[in-house]
């Protein structure tokens, strides 16, 4: 049991509490984590990759990509400096859609991004319509400073796994650390097991 | 709890059994409601390495959960679960060699200023610019201690005004331009590789790490920690 906090009483969030994670807040603005400067990518240069240990590799065109079946879908995404934001609006590709046809047997991917950022997440949590890549927030292209012009989105886990400027997923037979995850943070990042650092 | 501006409070933390931290990274803190409800957020630790109590500087939102309450309700003496210390990309420490670039937006400037007081404690020399970005003097952090930092071979420290400068300031006024980039020297310039440390709003943030860039600043070579939300 946590000390109690003096005087401490807390601001209850007027939302579903059973939408909120453990140790997470509710955040109506859209805060923003990157390491780094937010790249500005040229289109025409852009390309998204399917490479690694999949029999054949998959790239696609901004145009290519545009042209693949779009979904739009509302998500609650977790942040893992714990602010959580209900009911966004996003419009992308499924992964199932991107990986339909990959054949493999290794079970992660590392996902990368545009100035060298990575994350490691379980091919099986990219599968079964709980990841896509996103283009599109609230109806309008995605800005760079929240990953446009596309970032992966797998919302049921911390918000870094959602890679932003997603460039491409190498499949690796063994689990390789990521960015944050080399950097302390939890290697699955579960926010419903407040799965944040090495040692949770 | 030490006053560091009408608003913001610094709080000094002894904490068992610390077991040291590097110069830019944050804990998490954690308070308790009596019925068992809980909210935690990050706070930046201001002290360097070398001093044994961990400082954290709070600048309160207005109508925020966590911040009035530490910097309205806490008293000296009073128990706070904290956890830490967290972040790996955006520290330094002298041993990391410079030059160094610090830029500040508002609170960013807790993070950077643990590394001026690592590198004072150090009593190291390296060429080191900083320039910090507030919107009025009321709003400044640690103005006095800055102006006496040592060694001041190698430092130098620039202030910003966005809102309304002191009386009779000569300086710079407005927000991070290229040309105050520019302004900062040699050791800031993208030829001599510095070590790149940009903390603060986010929207701080992405103005100066995008002219860094365009400066030709190594993106490798910048980091950032975005503090609020867009
Ligand atoms: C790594 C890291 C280090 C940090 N270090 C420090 C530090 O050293 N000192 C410090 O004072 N703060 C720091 N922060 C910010 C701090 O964690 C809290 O977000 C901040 O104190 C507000 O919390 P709150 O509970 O009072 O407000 P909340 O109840 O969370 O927010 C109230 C409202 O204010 C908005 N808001 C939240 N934060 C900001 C902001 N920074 N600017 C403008 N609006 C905001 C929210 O969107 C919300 O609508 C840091 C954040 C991170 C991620």
């Amino acid at each position: 049991m946590a000390p109690i906090t003096r005087g401490f009483l807390g601001r209850r969030p007027d939302v579903d509490p059973t939408r909120i994670p453990p140790g997470q807040y509710f955040e109506r603005g859209f805060p923003v984590l990157s390491a780094g400067p937010t790249p500005r990518p040229d289109l025409a240069a852009w390309s998204f990759t399917i490479d690694g240990a999949v029999g054949r590799s998959a790239s696609w065109s901004w145009d290519d990509f545009m042209a693949l079946p779009k979904e739009t879908f509302t998500v609650d995404i977790h942040c893992v400096t714990k602010w959580s934001k209900l009911d966004t609006a996003w419009g992308g590709v499924s992964l199932d859609t991107l990986l339909d046809g990959v054949e493999t047997q290794a079970e992660y991917v590392t996902a990368w991004s545009e100035g060298g950022y990575t994350t490691n997440v379980p091919l099986a949590d990219l599968r079964g319509g709980r990841a896509w890549v996103a283009y599109e927030y609230d109806g309008a292209p995605l800005e760079p400073e929240h990953g446009g012009p596309a970032r992966l989105l797998v919302p049921h886990l911390y918000f870094w796994k959602s890679a932003k400027w997603v460039r491409g997923l190498t499949v690796t037979v063994q689990d390789q650390p990521g960015f944050w995850e080399q950097n302390g943070y939890h290697n699955y990042g579960d926010p419903w097991r407040e799965q944040r650092y090495w040692s949770d | 709890m030490i006053e560091e501006n009408p608003r913001a409070r610094s709080l000094v933390l002894d904490v068992p059994a610390w077991a040291g931290h590097r110069a830019g990274q944050h804990l998490d803190v954690r308070l308790t409601a009596e019925d068992g409800y809980q909210a935690q957020r990050s706070f930046s630790i201001a002290s360097p390495p070398e001093q044994p109590t961990v400082e954290l500087t709070v600048d309160p939102i207005e109508d925020g959960e966590v911040s009035p309450y530490l910097t309205q309700a806490v008293r000296a003496g009073d128990e706070l679960e904290v956890r830490g210390p967290i972040g790996g990309p955006f520290t330094w420490t002298v041993d990391d060699g410079g030059p160094l670039l610090l830029l500040g937006g508002g609170s960013g400037l807790v993070p950077l200023m643990a590394m001026l007081r690592h590198r004072a404690a150090r009593e190291s020399t390296i060429e080191t610019r900083a320039l910090i970005s507030v919107r009025t003097a009321t709003d400044a952090l640690y103005r006095r201690e800055l102006a006496e930092l040592g060694p001041r071979e190698g430092l130098e420290v620039r202030w910003t005004y966005t809102r309304t400068a002191p009386p009779g300031w000569d300086g710079w006024r407005g927000r991070v331009s290229a040309e105050m980039l520019e302004l900062l020297g040699s050791p800031a310039a993208p030829q001599a590789r510095p070590r790149v440390f940009v903390c603060g709003p986010t929207g701080f943030v992405e103005h100066v790490a995008t002219l860094l860039v365009d400066a030709g600043h190594d993106p490798a070579r910048v980091r950032t920690e975005r503090f609020g939300p867009s």
